[in-house]
């Protein structure tokens, strides 16, 4: 299995801080949640965290087991 | 001294600026900022999160470019996680230097690049309802003086 980590606000859209995803290309993991989950994550105001490191690149990405892919909403501050 | 962490329980500020005080003696001076849950707007609760493996490793990286561009001879940056309510401290930052103006600019900057730069999300209890807040302008436009 892989994760899904959810910050910010897309905690409220996805319902959790974090889900749990078999191990799957990502574009084929974003194809089974809700059209909106996906396109908030998909905003490209939203970083992407791969196991704890931020990535430029969002395209070909394929979580293996037991990899992380957190969302990063625009931070709000401290 | 370099000292950044994050707390998930209150602090008291005063606490830790008698200690790292003292602990750079001949310093030119002590410049401290501490930032509280506002009480106004009907806000009962402030929620901070964050992100373990980016939010500290962040903070850590603005602390020593803090000390490498105004030549701190130590900085404090300690921030709360979790729920506050209000009146309780969110963020102290605190920095020592062999002259005035280093320090307080030290710690201006170091508060800028924390409210807009740093993995932290907040949302505020309103009459009992959770509000995600969205970043300000004037946050941004606050990190630009920097550039």
């Amino acid at each position: 299995m892989a994760r899904l980590v959810f910050l910010g606000r897309l905690q409220d859209v996805a319902g959790c801080a974090e889900r749990e995803v078999a191990a799957a290309p990502l574009s084929d993991i974003l194809a089974t949640l809700s059209p909106e989950l996906a396109l908030a994550l998909t905003d490209e105001r939203v970083r992407w965290a791969f196991n704890g490191e931020l990535i430029a690149e969002h395209g070909g990405i394929t979580l293996g087991e037991g990899d992380e892919l957190a969302f990063l909403p625009a931070v709000s501050g401290g | 001294m370099i000292d950044v962490r994050l707390l998930d329980a209150p602090f008291v500020p005063g606490e830790f600026i008698g200690p790292f005080t003292k602990a750079h003696p001949g310093l030119g001076g002590v410049c401290s900022f501490v930032g509280e849950v506002r009480a106004k707007g009907g806000v009962e609760a402030l929620e901070l999160s964050h992100f373990a493996p980016l939010t500290l490793p962040g903070m850590q990286a603005l602390a020593a470019s803090a000390v490498e561009r105004f030549g701190l001879m130590g900085i404090v940056i300690l921030h709360r996680t979790g729920v506050m309510l209000p009146g309780e401290p969110i963020v102290l930052v605190a920095a020592a230097a062999s002259h005035r103006r280093a320090a307080f600019d030290a710690v201006d900057f170091a508060m800028d690049h924390l409210k807009s730069q740093s993995w932290f999300w907040k949302r505020e209890q309103r009459a009992g309802q959770w509000h995600w807040i969205e970043p300000r302008d004037d946050d941004y436009a606050s990190l630009s003086r920097w550039d």
